[in-house]
């Protein structure tokens, strides 16, 4: 069994969509912990210490937040520029890190085609994650393509709960192992390795 | 008296108070020698407009005392009665017993009998609560060690009125004279029942008084105040008082035990506020009118054919009762300073006094003569405080125990000279200052309780102490070199004081204060004041935060919407300060109630207030069920 820690970022869960049934689908087991950031440090003062903890203790770690700009909200960037500390997360002596997995769990307004290199964003999902998977990469992480939830402003509330469910089986295969290594590199989202019905993804 | 002379005679009372109290307050005097020296000014001895008719005016007026105890035991808290208990029956009873004991001793060694050198003992034992509270109150030492102790003997005092208004019939040597108040008529009834009938009609009213005050009060009052009728509840109040007394007089007990029982009674009463402030202003008046009578009646004639005794009674009474306070302060461990401005600022004699000899008088317990000399005695050790004071605070505080200087080596001062002054160290100022000292920035403090003081020394830290709002305090503070001065001090008065003084002393020093509330920071900002800071709106708006947080909001929402709420709420404090009115005070409750309602109609207008765009998707899925484009992707 893999244990799994969701760092979730939203600054403003109450008026999302997509997260509000992600996140009711992510299992509720000892195995999967879910860290809500902007819940526990509102001020954006977070505990190091505490987090890296949390971190050591976990197998699988997801950043699990909405596609602003590009990029995460904040906080998650606050996160990353103070927990991942030089000696600890990477550099000299830095391998507390060392094998674990980690990826993004995205929501984006945009679909994969407006994220594709004739469409309006130019670049694709995985390209704009680049910051995170460089980031990994030196914290001897093991970066995993992101899961995605594409085009969420045309998508209905019964589309987005099918998604969460594409989520929740996600997590249930990752904390048991099911996935391997060949199988992630293979893919450019995750969304590939669990499949849902072709109604929505047209 | 016809119609006339008595519209005139009331012209001539309220014009004379009116006149001369302000003078009196202004020359920090006081309102209780105000009304004495109106009483002077208008009496035989000087203008002479009132004359024989004096004395009924006091009997009139005496009801005023009555009226103050009523007050009085409507005041006393039972929890803070028990929180003080140890300094208010130790240093209290023992200040009383004390000085009563040696005053009396004096007296018989001036030859007076034992029955009368007892009553002036325990008369002259009191101390001034009006005078005494206001001077520390207006100096920002209610909250020192000094000005606990003197709150704590000054309540002891207030109560021990009462069994000595019971005790003094019982001093009597001679028959009473008979314009006595007591002596209604009424008493006959009571008076003719045996012994054990009397105690029994005694007891009985007092039983009367309680279950009536905890059964048929309250609901009456609940009537009362449901007919919305102020004036009603106002007569009501009267009536209750009036009433007492005069049951008390029927069964020949003094009106102002009764109205005291009474006021404990309805201590704990919900309508105790509303009774307090109906029944003030007639207190403050028929007082008023009491101590004009006083002042009025003393004999100057007396006075002028005895200049040495009187000015050396004066000396002498300040001095006996200053060293009682002092040893006394020393047993319980006052600071040496502390303890000099204990003994000096209850070193006088007080109101109650002018109660208790013009009732010694009745009673027969004092001649006239002794009575005339030292209410002239009383009155002039009350003139005296606020001098006193002064000197205590310029010539012996600076001399005795803590120093005003920080540290005897003057080079290691100008060594460490401090970024940071903060003027009060009480919870508020001790915060920044804790906070500031854990980040290792240098403060100087500025404070005024001397226990504290010693303290904070010993811990290191650079403490001066003192006034900060004196020009030499804050220079010898280094306000000339600090870069910014946090003004925490109390009271409100003293803050505007101090940025005055900094203002034009110090012009390049940034200020820091502290604002109790809304129209406290109108004042400041009409100062000239830019870093106003609320004690009561971060905390009142983390509870806001705290209570969205248990009804399921986010905190992050919560914390922001607080956020946005507080700097909405700083500027709408802006915008109202510069349309106040400079000289604009609110002071009654309907004032309030309207500034409220303006914050309130503002509050509604601004529709910004709960909105973060930036998060909001709504626009962004307009758009692309219109196909248009989006950033926000």
């Amino acid at each position: 069994m893999a244990k799994i820690l969701v760092l979730f970022a939203h600054p403003a869960l109450e008026k999302s969509r997509v997260h509000k049934r992600m996140l009711r689908r992510i299992p509720q087991t000892e195995n999967v912990l879910l860290n809500d950031l902007y819940e526990t440090y509102p001020d954006l003062d977070i505990d190091i210490r505490a987090e890296q903890q949390l971190l050591l203790q976990h197998d699988i770690i997801i950043w699990q937040h909405p596609f602003y700009w590009y990029s995460a909200p904040a906080i998650i960037k606050q996160w990353i520029d103070l927990v991942l500390e030089h000696g600890w997360a990477y550099g000299t002596g830095g391998k507390a890190l060392a094998g674990k997995l980690i990826f993004n769990a995205i929501s984006s307004g945009g679909s994969f085609e407006a994220y594709s290199k004739n469409g309006r964003n130019r670049f694709t999902i995985k390209d704009f994650l680049l910051p995170f998977e460089q980031t990994a990469v030196l914290c001897n992480m093991n970066y995993l393509p992101p899961f995605v939830v594409p085009g969420t402003h045309r998508l209905s509330n019964d589309a987005i709960e099918l998604y969460a469910l594409q989520y929740e089986q996600l997590l249930v295969s990752l904390s048991h192992n099911r996935i391997s290594p060949d199988e992630w590199a293979g893919v450019n989202y995750l969304n590939e390795l669990v499949p849902i019905p072709q109604t929505i993804q047209s | 008296m016809d119609q006339h002379s008595f519209l005139f005679q009331a012209m001539v009372y309220l014009a004379a108070a009116v006149i001369m109290v302000p003078v009196a307050k202004k020359l920090g005097l006081g309102s209780v020698l105000g009304y004495l020296l109106a009483g002077v000014v208008i009496g035989p001895a000087l203008l002479g407009f009132i004359g024989k008719e004096g004395q009924d005016i006091m009997h009139f007026a005496e009801f005023g005392v009555v009226m103050m105890l009523f007050i009085i035991g409507l005041e006393l808290e039972p929890e803070l009665l028990w929180k003080l208990r140890k300094p208010i029956i130790g240093l209290g009873g023992l200040q009383v017993l004390i000085t009563a004991v040696v005053i009396a001793g004096i007296a018989l060694a001036f030859g007076l009998s034992w029955k009368p050198a007892l009553a002036l003992g325990m008369i002259l034992s009191l101390s001034s609560t009006a005078i005494v509270l206001q001077t520390l109150n207006e100096k920002g030492l209610m909250k020192s060690s000094a000005g606990q102790s003197s709150f704590s003997v000054l309540l002891f005092q207030d109560i021990a009125v009462i069994p000595m208004l019971a005790l003094f019939p019982l001093l009597a040597t001679f028959k009473k004279e008979n314009t006595a108040a007591a002596d209604h008529g009424t008493t006959g009834w009571v008076s003719s029942l045996p012994g054990w009938g009397q105690t029994l009609v005694v007891l009985g009213s007092v039983a009367v008084i309680i279950i009536a005050g905890r059964y048929l009060v309250r609901p009456l009052f609940r009537i009362v105040a449901a007919t919305r009728l102020r004036e009603l509840f106002t007569a009501t109040a009267l009536l209750l008082v009036v009433g007492i007394a005069v049951l008390m007089t029927f069964v020949g007990l003094s009106p102002a035990l009764g109205t005291f029982l009474a006021g404990v009674v309805l201590a704990n009463s919900e309508y105790r506020h509303e009774l307090e402030s109906d029944i003030d202003p007639f207190k403050g008046l028929l007082l008023g009118l009491f101590f004009i009578a006083v002042g009025a009646s003393i004999d100057f004639n007396l006075i002028l054919q005895n200049p040495g005794t009187i000015i050396g009674l004066v000396l002498l009474l300040m001095l006996v009762k200053a060293v009682v306070l002092f040893v006394l302060g020393r047993i319980f461990k006052m600071g040496i300073d502390q303890n000099m401005l204990f003994a000096f600022a209850l070193s006088q004699v007080g109101e109650f006094a002018f109660v208790l000899f013009s009732f010694s008088l009745q009673e027969g317990i004092l001649p006239k003569r002794v009575t005339d000399i030292m209410m002239a005695v009383v009155a002039i050790s009350m003139g005296l405080t606020p001098l006193v004071m002064l000197i205590n605070e310029k010539f012996i505080q600076p001399f005795a125990g803590t120093k005003t200087s920080a540290s005897e080596k003057e080079a290691d001062a100008i060594d460490e000279r401090n970024p940071v002054i903060i003027a009060g160290f009480g919870h508020f100022g001790n915060t920044v200052g804790r906070f500031l000292r854990a980040h290792g920035i240098g403060a100087t403090i500025l404070d005024i309780d001397s226990d504290r003081v010693d303290l904070l020394r010993r811990m290191g830290f650079k403490v001066y102490y003192g006034d900060a709002s004196r020009y030499d305090l804050l220079h010898a503070a280094g306000a000339a070199h600090a870069k910014l001065i946090i003004i925490a001090l109390e009271p409100a008065e003293k803050r505007l004081e101090m940025i005055e003084t900094i203002k034009k002393h110090f012009p390049d020093l940034r200020m820091l204060v502290r604002a109790e509330n809304r129209f406290d920071a109108y004042d400041l900002m009409n100062a000239g004041m830019l870093h106003v800071y609320r004690e009561t709106v971060d905390t009142a708006l983390r509870v806001g935060v705290d209570a969205m947080k248990f009804l399921g909001h986010r905190t992050y929402s919560a914390k922001r919407a607080s956020r946005t709420f507080l700097k909405y709420d700083e500027q709408n404090l802006k915008k109202l300060a510069s349309i106040r009115e400079n000289e604009q005070y609110i002071n009654t409750a309907r004032e309030l109630i309207e500034e409220l309602e303006k914050i309130i109609q503002a509050d509604m207008q601004d529709k910004t207030l709960s909105t973060d765009t930036g998060w909001d998707e709504d626009t962004l899925i307009a758009d692309a069920a219109g196909g248009g484009l989006s950033v926000k992707s």
